[in-house]
């Protein structure tokens, strides 16, 4: 189930990476602004159905470690759009990320106990491993505004972070 | 008189601090910003001051495994006094990616 979610995440960002190639269907820096913001509020959303659901300890500081992080990158990302007067745009990647994470949430509210944490844990490793994909592949390189292509830089280093931590904790439950 | 009392008395509390503290301990600053301690390796003697100031809008820590753990809240700073010899490496517990080192002389 997990594996399926994460090869269908992978698949839609190769899908995203694929035009590459062609210069035309590089995400413009509205459309990158929308899918980084999506990607901190669907880890967001994640967390708080991990701290409502969970009673492990690690379990539910990380969760609030998301919260607060993705909540501050955010935060800095709103204020970054308001001043360079970027409005941000809907497009295929926020959606399909945006589906791919209410199935995961749907699938993981089915789940109690150690079965939730495990699962929550392993798609938190899945899911930052592959925005980090994205954003140092595809999003990065995009950009064309210095200040933005700065903030996503930041943003993959606070994302690794969590991708370190996530594996710290999966490594706990085991 | 009242002045030249307080002046004595004065004079005699700053000899007792010159006395009592013969070597100043350091303060010596780490700053943080976009997740990296920076010097992020430093030297100090036991009983010197270390002073991390946060610059990111994310909170952070200088953990130690096994060993000490101090919290560095978003645009704020934390201090710890060093107490034991010796080279650690330390990092940050929500950003495992940040790392730091200390050596710490007598």
């Amino acid at each position: 189930m997990l594996f399926r979610h994460t090869a269908a995440l992978a698949a839609l960002l190769l899908l995203g990476a694929a035009p590459l190639a062609q210069a035309a269907d590089k995400p413009t820096d509205p459309q990158i602004a929308h899918i980084a913001y999506t990607a901190g509020v669907l880890d967001i959303e994640a967390a708080k159905q991990a701290i409502k659901k969970s009673k492990n300890k690690e379990v539910v500081d990380f969760a609030k470690d998301m919260e607060r992080d993705h909540e501050a990158v955010n935060k800095q990302a709103l204020d970054l759009v308001k001043k360079l007067k970027v409005k941000p745009e809907d497009n295929a990647t926020s959606k399909a990320l945006t589906k791919a994470a209410e199935e995961e949430r749907a699938k993981l509210d089915k789940l109690k106990g150690a079965a939730f944490d495990k699962a929550y844990i392993e798609n938190e490793v899945a899911y930052h491993k592959q925005v980090n994909g994205a954003l140092e592949t595809l999003l990065i390189p995009s950009a064309s505004n210095a200040e933005l292509k700065g903030l996503l830089e930041t943003g993959l280093k606070i994302f690794q972070g969590h991708e370190q931590h996530a594996e710290h904790v999966a490594g706990m439950l085991k | 008189m009242k002045a030249a009392a307080l002046i004595r008395e004065l004079l005699v509390a700053s000899t007792l601090t010159i006395v009592a503290s013969p070597v100043l301990a350091a303060t010596i600053e780490v700053t943080i910003d976009k997740l990296v301690f920076s010097p992020a390796s430093v030297a100090a003697k036991v009983g010197d001051t270390i002073v991390w100031v946060n610059k990111d809008v994310f909170a952070h820590t200088a953990t130690v495994k096994g060993g000490w753990d101090v919290m560095i809240p978003p645009k704020k700073s934390s201090s710890m006094i060093v107490k034991a010899a010796g080279a650690v490496d330390y990092f940050c517990r929500f950003h495992p990616n940040m790392k730091g080192h200390l050596d710490v002389s007598p």
